[in-house]
């Protein structure tokens, strides 16, 4: 009986650990197919690490797997590319002096285009409002007023 | 009120086709490489004629050299061969060659055929080697200094131009100093 229960707590135990491993190389292969989205293939240049059958792109990725492998962190594989290729390897690039312009850029277009069309705008309300004015330069009373002054000839 | 409306629209398609005129210039291939001004990556690799006889990084101290990156598979190596044969024989600096994932034979087999500019060749079979240089489009050609550190590097084969323009001025002013 105590065997039997032996065998079965083994076979247990080796199950439970051959899943976690499995779970854990799920983890870790997910971990690199992110991480080599965000890195760019240098040959083909507009295609990531994951999705290039290019000869380097597969050594990259290899390189990529020792690395990660070997414990290096995200930050740390991306950091051994772009000592080697550059920034330009980063799909995604830094906010740093050269790239200013890049992340700001857009939002300096729209500040621009907003005040331009708020220009725009309330110089075509002023125009509205003085035509309002013109019009209500002969308003009625103003007609009866006039009218009456030049009737009566009053001062 | 009236100029500045017109001149304004003209003035920002003007910076528009200045930007767009520069940009047709740039060539998207030519990626600048963070090791220049860094010192050479080390290596040690055996020898393409004598595997085993290894080359080191530190085996070209002292002196200014060229490392070029070639294969025998590598068609646009065949273009700058000539040039490199006519710097071999004008004997001005040591060409290093890095066989760059490429079978040593077939290595051999191609610098019998084409001839051998090179001081020596090192192979670099499974592109580690390459990989540290930053090289992504063979062949490449890297200058270094006295001191170990990269200089300059040409990507893609080296033309009459650059090498006349760039390479040779930069080579003897660093054997200068």
């Amino acid at each position: 009986m105590r065997a039997r229960l032996l065998v079965f707590l083994a076979a247990a135990f080796t199950a439970l650990t051959a899943a976690a491993q499995a779970l854990n190389d799920i983890e870790f292969e997910g971990r690199l197919k992110r991480l080599e989205a965000e890195l760019r293939c240098l040959v083909c240049q507009n295609q990531t690490l994951a999705d290039s059958n290019a000869p380097l792109a597969e050594d990259l990725r290899r390189e990529v797997r020792a690395l990660a492998t070997s414990g290096k962190s995200d930050a740390e594989i991306k950091q051994y590319l772009v000592a080697r290729y550059g920034d330009f390897v980063l799909y995604k690039p830094p906010l740093q002096r050269n790239t200013w312009l890049l992340w700001i850029g857009p939002f300096g277009l729209l500040l621009g285009g907003g005040i331009v069309w708020c220009a725009i705008l309330r110089r075509r309300n002023g125009a509205a409002v003085e035509d309002d004015k013109e019009a209500s330069g002969a308003s009625p009373e103003d007609a009866v007023t006039r009218a009456r002054q030049a009737i009566y000839e009053e001062p | 009120m009236k100029s500045w409306r017109l001149i304004l629209p003209l003035a920002v398609f003007a910076v528009l086709l200045v930007f767009l005129w520069v940009g047709l210039s740039l060539d998207p291939r030519e990626v600048p490489s963070p090791l220049i001004g860094k010192p050479a990556p080390a290596f040690a690799l055996s020898t393409l004629h004598e595997p085993a006889k290894t080359l080191t990084s530190d085996d070209m101290k002292g002196q200014v050299w060229l490392l070029n990156v070639w294969a025998s598979w590598c068609v646009s190596c065949r273009t700058e061969h000539p040039l490199l044969m006519r710097l071999a024989s004008a004997d001005v600096v040591p060409v290093v060659g890095l066989d760059y994932k490429d079978k040593p034979e077939d290595g051999r087999a191609w610098l019998a055929q084409n001839g051998n500019p090179y001081r020596v060749s090192i192979v670099d079979q499974d592109g580690r080697v390459g990989i540290d240089f930053g090289v992504y489009g063979v062949p490449e050609t890297f200058v270094v200094d006295k001191q170990g550190v990269i200089r300059f590097k040409q990507i893609g084969p080296v033309t009459a131009e650059a090498l006349d323009q760039k390479i040779l001025p930069l080579v003897r002013e660093l054997q200068k100093s």
